[in-house]
């Protein structure tokens, strides 16, 4: 049986919306609003959700770069929501992110070198003759030359950025990493590069990924299981292969229908939906979803349908599932 | 091929920079026929902007530069018409949209002041019928609330409702060509479909032309007929959108189909094509593709190969005696 590396419960994120002179709060934007997963060691777990959905909001509160409103993190047995500035320093280490535009996540005045050596320096890791031995170990590693790391991040490609910034996050031997959308600014050939890379760096490193982007067949690709978010809400989750196989939510099936797929001969009928999603500060009753639903019933405006498991072991959250 | 409205041949477009002449589109021809839905794909940077803007009149002033070639428009030049001619094809004949709803449409005024604005250039209406005709073009392109909306700004509405609208704008001129540059890119799946299949139903209702700028695969293949595919400045393989996806010619195309992962079923690796997209101008001598070409001969590194065949063509040493 794998190993649990993570499980979240009921993790909320509320935004309060101050308006008026008065700055009373008036409203609150659900960005997270109660979801729950875990993650095994070794696996990658993919996260998958238009924009806003919450993914991002989520991401960032695993590592605490955002604090929850509410839930638990627990990260090898340990609730870091409850530590210490101090204790969640070493978490930190164990846990880094990839960001999408990896140019905006390198600082431009730095050498590539000393942007891989940072976070070394801030978890006082070895001497500096060890770390820059480091660095040049790293940058081999994710498939650039020693020689770059005396070069600046404007005289490399998308591509190559994501790398470097693949190779910073490495630098502490983390366990925990989690990809906010990390190829989603790359062309479609250097792309799978990236893509390619994660996988090769996963099985040698034995590293866990949360894969958080929006583009479904990256996030098959590259993931064991996926969930469904949908504003704010986890509303499927399943191995990947269950969930692309037979979606049996409303909105995954929706979502992988609306793919365009490179294949002229095989043209699929979309499910349109109408209509956009609504705002998270003004989400519909009952399921978030039901007023976009092609098959909603009358229940659906009325309860809230709770995240549950099926026989085959996914997880789904619609009353129209059995 | 007296039925293509639109006719590029061998345009050239360059940019003027510090850095000296950057050729950023570089010697392409294509054609558009009335009605169809032209794709147009490839990488970023490989000048398919710069292409749709050199047709618009839309080039940077004055850096950006048409030096060479046509576009021929119902039989006449007009890669060197004035600004005011150029702004009343502008209005009449062809029509743009980008990927950016909010950049293109003015924040300051509402959605009602902005279509009317555009109908009043090309028609003779009273307030009435401006507006009536506004709210039309809002209920064509699926927007709701129509008369509501005509008096919002685009800050109040979504991304898929503003990319609507811009394309509301656009039709306002019942234009022949309809140039759609990456139209969907900043939307999500879900829009993107709708937008899509708003597209192919103006596409048909109206016999509109499209030129579709984009560069996703998917995309191409389920809205096009013919696809042209760009790689640095140049076209590399134009053709029927089965042939291009069934039987790619350019080890470019290939590569880029080959890379992308499957919705359906898991390969263990993906297929990657070596190293990065050039620089424009950075290639001096040989087949732009060459340094990442799993095919590559010593030919390739020496000559530039012509985007030859009938029908189906490509730009490539592979496949020069088919032609
Ligand atoms: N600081 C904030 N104040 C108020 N609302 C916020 C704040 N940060 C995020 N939100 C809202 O929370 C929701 C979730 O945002 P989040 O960035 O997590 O989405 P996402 O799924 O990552 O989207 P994308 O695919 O666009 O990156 C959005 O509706 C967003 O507008
Ligand atoms: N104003 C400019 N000055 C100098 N070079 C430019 C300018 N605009 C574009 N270029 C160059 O021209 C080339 C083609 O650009 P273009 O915008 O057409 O690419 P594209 O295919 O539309 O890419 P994308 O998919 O990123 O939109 C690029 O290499 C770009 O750097
Ligand atoms: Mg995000
Ligand atoms: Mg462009």
């Amino acid at each position: 049986m794998s190993e649990l590396l993570l499980d979240v419960a009921n993790l909320k994120k509320y935004y309060p919306i101050k308006q008026g002179v008065f700055n009373k709060t008036k409203e609150t934007v659900r960005a997270v609003d109660g979801v729950s997963f875990k993650v095994n060691k070794g696996e990658t777990l993919g996260i998958v959700g238009e924009s806003g959905c919450g993914k991002s909001t989520t991401g960032r509160m695993i590592m605490r770069l955002i604090e929850p409103t509410d839930g638990k993190v627990i990260f090898e047995g340990q609730d870091i929501l409850n530590l210490s500035k101090h204790e969640m320093r070493k978490v930190r280490k164990d846990i880094q992110m990839i960001f999408q535009d990896p140019f905006a996540s390198l600082n431009p005045r730095q050498t590539v070198g000393q942007i891989i050596e940072e976070p070394m320096i801030v978890h006082k890791m070895g001497d500096r003759k060890k770390r820059q031995a480091r660095v040049q170990e790293l940058l081999e590693l994710v498939g650039l030359s020693a020689y770059h790391a005396k070069r600046y991040p404007h005289q490399f490609s998308g591509g190559q950025r994501q790398r470097i910034g693949i190779a910073r996050a490495l630098a502490v031997e983390p366990k925990l990493i989690i990809a906010d959308e990390p190829v989603s600014a790359l062309d479609v050939s250097v792309q799978s590069q990236v893509l390619n890379l994660l996988q090769d760096l996963q099985k040698k490193l034995n590293l866990t990924y949360i894969f958080i982007a929006h583009d479904l067949s990256v996030v098959r690709h590259i993931s064991n299981r996926v969930g469904v978010m949908y504003l704010g809400k986890m509303v499927e989750l399943a191995d990947s292969e269950t969930l692309y196989r037979e979606p049996k939510h409303p909105y995954t099936q929706a979502l992988l229908s609306a793919v365009p797929i490179p294949d002229p001969e095989n043209k699929t009928k979309r499910i349109i939906l109408s209509g956009d999603v609504p705002s998270p500060a003004h989400p519909p009753s009952g399921c978030p979803f039901h007023d976009r639903c092609p098959v909603a019933k009358a229940i659906c405006s009325e309860e809230i349908p709770h995240l549950r498991e099926l026989a085959d072991g996914r997880l789904v959250s619609c009353h129209l599932v059995d | 091929m007296s039925d293509s409205i639109l006719e590029v041949s061998n345009l050239r477009t360059s940019f003027f920079t510090d850095d000296g002449e950057v050729p950023a589109v570089d010697g392409i021809s294509f054609s558009i026929k009335e009605g169809e839905i032209l794709g147009v794909v490839g990488e970023s940077g490989c000048g398919k902007s710069v292409t749709s803007l050199s047709i618009m009149g839309l080039l940077p002033h004055p850096q950006g530069k048409i030096v060479g070639g046509q576009i021929m428009y119902e039989g006449k030049d007009i890669s060197h018409l004035k600004e005011a001619e150029m702004r009343k094809l502008r209005g009449n004949d062809l029509a743009m949209i980008f990927q950016e709803p909010m950049t293109s449409l003015n924040p300051v005024f509402t959605i009602g002041e902005q279509l009317t604005e555009a109908i009043r250039l090309h028609n003779h209406m009273s307030k009435q019928e401006q507006n009536n005709r506004a709210v039309e073009l809002l209920k064509l392109v699926g927007l709701p609330r129509a008369t509501e909306l005509l008096k919002e700004y685009p800050h109040e509405l979504s991304g898929g409702m503003r990319q609507r609208v811009m394309i509301a704008i656009a039709m306002s001129c019942n234009p022949k060509v309809l140039i759609a540059d990456e139209p969907t890119t900043a939307l999500d799946v879900t829009i993107q479909a709708q937008i899509l299949d708003l597209m192919l139903k103006l596409n048909q209702e109206t016999h509109t032309a499209i030129m579709l700028i984009t560069h996703d695969l998917g995309v191409v293949a389920q809205v096009c007929k013919r696809v042209v595919v760009m790689y640095g400045g140049k076209i590399v393989e134009e053709g029927d959108v089965k042939d291009i996806f069934n039987h790619p010619k350019h080890p470019y195309t290939e590569g880029l189909i080959k890379s992308i992962p499957d919705l359906y079923s898991k390969k263990d690796k993906l297929y990657s094509i070596k190293g990065s997209v050039p620089k424009p101008g950075s290639i001096k001598k040989g087949c732009l593709f060459a340094p990442r070409c799993d095919y590559v001969m010593d030919k390739c590194k020496e000559q530039v190969p012509e985007l030859l065949g009938s029908g189906h063509k490509s730009r490539c040493f592979l496949h020069q005696d088919e032609a």
